[in-house]
């Protein structure tokens, strides 16, 4: 492992402070946006050399761009997967990009522009995948963030845009205004009280659609849904992203009142309950990233109903990450069997809650 | 596989115990996995790229695919069928009419197809005057090379 996040802006973690709008619910809201440089191929048809021509025409663009001088570029292509694990974990890369799934290709050019708000994906699926995070439920900001650095990026790089189709992308699900926002939501209440089922269901039924802790593909874990618009042609950006924050706000609203039945109904169940999940990540000498996150769910919940003191957001935010894998290897400056990791997960948890109980 | 408690139920979530002989891992079933406290996890989705893949096989039928190639970077529509990616922007030209029909009949999961004015308000690259695809013929790329 030779890659230290920290030199990156912030440690690409500007999103995780625990500030913002609904900060109790809401974990992070996050903006992308698709686009292709005209006059290549896709970067899943593109060859070696063309891919190498879009990051450096990228390359030259982002220094001439104000906001973007104080941004680290990084050649993901030339990390070991550790440290592109630790990207991804970071939710600084995806998936994809940081060719983490079984029998994937790492694509020479892959490469990511990371500033303090936004990062940049170079050769993912699409050539540039321009994505703004921010803490809380802020879908203007993070847009506004995406939108400034994408309009300064289009006076220097020439977009693949069709007067009808808009914005053009490799899978035509993108396609129009290559806008994915997605906003990251706690909803143990909704799934205690076996609500979260309908919600789901009605989610899919308005257009948008839910993902676990890791976007596409990856499980619903620790309670966390990422709620995200599905259609991205045929609307203007501003009314995808009005009609997504007006469907979470209700999923908030939904989830607040489910909170209130709780403590309403079953009040000491629930504290014992939550309390024992305190207890557990307290006392544990080993636990699974899983568990870990169930329990956390539950303080999380526990901290939000003012159940438990001296926990912030922040502290239960740094526990969601910093409890991954590739984030405890490079605690321990190896690369640590899932054994180990459990270990050194519940050690990491336990320091940090005493830390805060002091 | 059957939850390792009640032997009734599937399993859905894996669990680390910790007792006097040591620690195992114990395969939990929703509701077993309920009475210790934990929240099984709830299945996300299918990935968007599934739902459109059926669709674009369902609309786009085995019969057109060998005919239409793009000239820019060789893809077919079969290609397109397999993976649903084109392979750059000019297909959406030698594509066209395929595509037309395929984002007018939404998959399963988006809300709806194109049916307004599909330009977006701010799209810079074409008002500062650089024209897309569209607006140019497309040609093949380093022919010597080959695609």
């Amino acid at each position: 492992m030779s890659f230290d996040p920290e030199t990156l802006p912030g440690g690409g973690l500007g999103w995780m402070d625990g500030t913002g709008e609904q900060a109790g619910v809401v974990l992070s809201t996050r903006v992308r946006l698709a686009r292709n440089v005209e006059g290549y191929a896709f970067s899943g048809r593109a060859r070696e050399g063309e891919r190498l021509r879009v990051l450096s025409q990228v390359r030259d663009a982002l220094s001439a761009i104000p906001a973007a001088r104080d941004g680290v570029l990084v050649r993901v292509d030339q990390l070991e997967e550790t440290d592109r694990l630790l990207l991804h974990e970071r939710h600084v890369v995806s998936k994809e990009l940081a060719a983490l799934d079984a029998g994937s290709h790492l694509r020479s050019g892959a490469a990511v522009h990371v500033g303090r708000d936004v990062a940049i994906m170079v050769n993912e699926e699409d050539h540039l995948r321009i994505q703004a995070m921010r803490s809380g439920l802020d879908l203007e900001r993070a847009f506004a963030d995406a939108r400034d650095i994408d309009v300064e990026l289009g006076q220097r790089v020439p977009f693949a845009y069709h007067r009808e189709f808009g914005f053009l992308t490799a899978c035509p699900t993108n396609v129009g205004t290559g806008l994915r926002a997605s906003v990251l939501v706690h909803l143990p209440a909704l799934v205690l009280t076996k609500e979260i089922g309908r919600v789901l269901v009605g989610l899919q039924q308005v257009g948008l659609t839910y993902r676990g802790l890791y976007g596409e593909g990856s499980e619903v874990i620790g309670n966390l849904f990422q709620i995200s618009n599905q259609t991205t042609l045929g609307k203007s950006e501003q009314d995808l992203l009005d009609y997504l924050q007006d469907i979470v706000r209700h999923v908030i609203e939904k989830e607040l009142e489910a909170r209130k039945v709780l403590l309403r109904d079953a009040e000491y169940i629930l504290e014992d309950k939550l309390w024992r999940a305190y207890g557990t990540l307290r006392y544990a000498r080993s636990l699974s990233f899983e568990e870990a996150m169930n329990f956390l769910s539950g303080v999380r919940l526990a901290t939000g109903l003012k159940l438990i003191d001296g926990l912030s957001v922040y502290i239960l935010n740094e526990l969601l990450v910093f409890t991954q894998s590739a984030h405890l290897s490079a605690r321990e400056g190896r690369v640590l069997t899932e054994d180990e990791a459990s270990v050194v997960r519940a050690a990491f948890v336990r320091e940090t809650l005493e830390r805060a109980a002091q | 596989m059957l939850c390792e408690v009640c032997k009734e139920n599937d399993v859905v979530i894996t669990v680390t115990e910790i007792d006097g002989n040591g620690v195992r891992q114990v395969r939990l079933c929703e509701q077993c996995a309920a009475e210790r406290g934990l929240q099984a996890s709830v299945a996300a989705p299918p990935p968007a790229v599934t739902d459109f893949l059926q669709s674009v096989q369902q609309h786009i039928s085995p019969s057109q695919t060998d005919a239409v190639r793009c000239s820019f970077c060789s893809s077919t529509l079969r290609d397109f069928r397999q993976t649903g990616r084109l392979g750059c922007p000019y297909c959406y030209t030698a594509f066209e009419q395929s595509l037309r029909e395929l984002l007018r009949k939404p998959w399963p999961g988006a809300a709806q197809g194109p049916r307004v004015h599909w330009r977006t308000g701010w799209a810079r690259s074409t008002d500062s005057g650089i024209a897309g695809p569209a607006a140019r013929a497309p040609r093949a790329r380093d022919p010597e090379r080959g695609i």
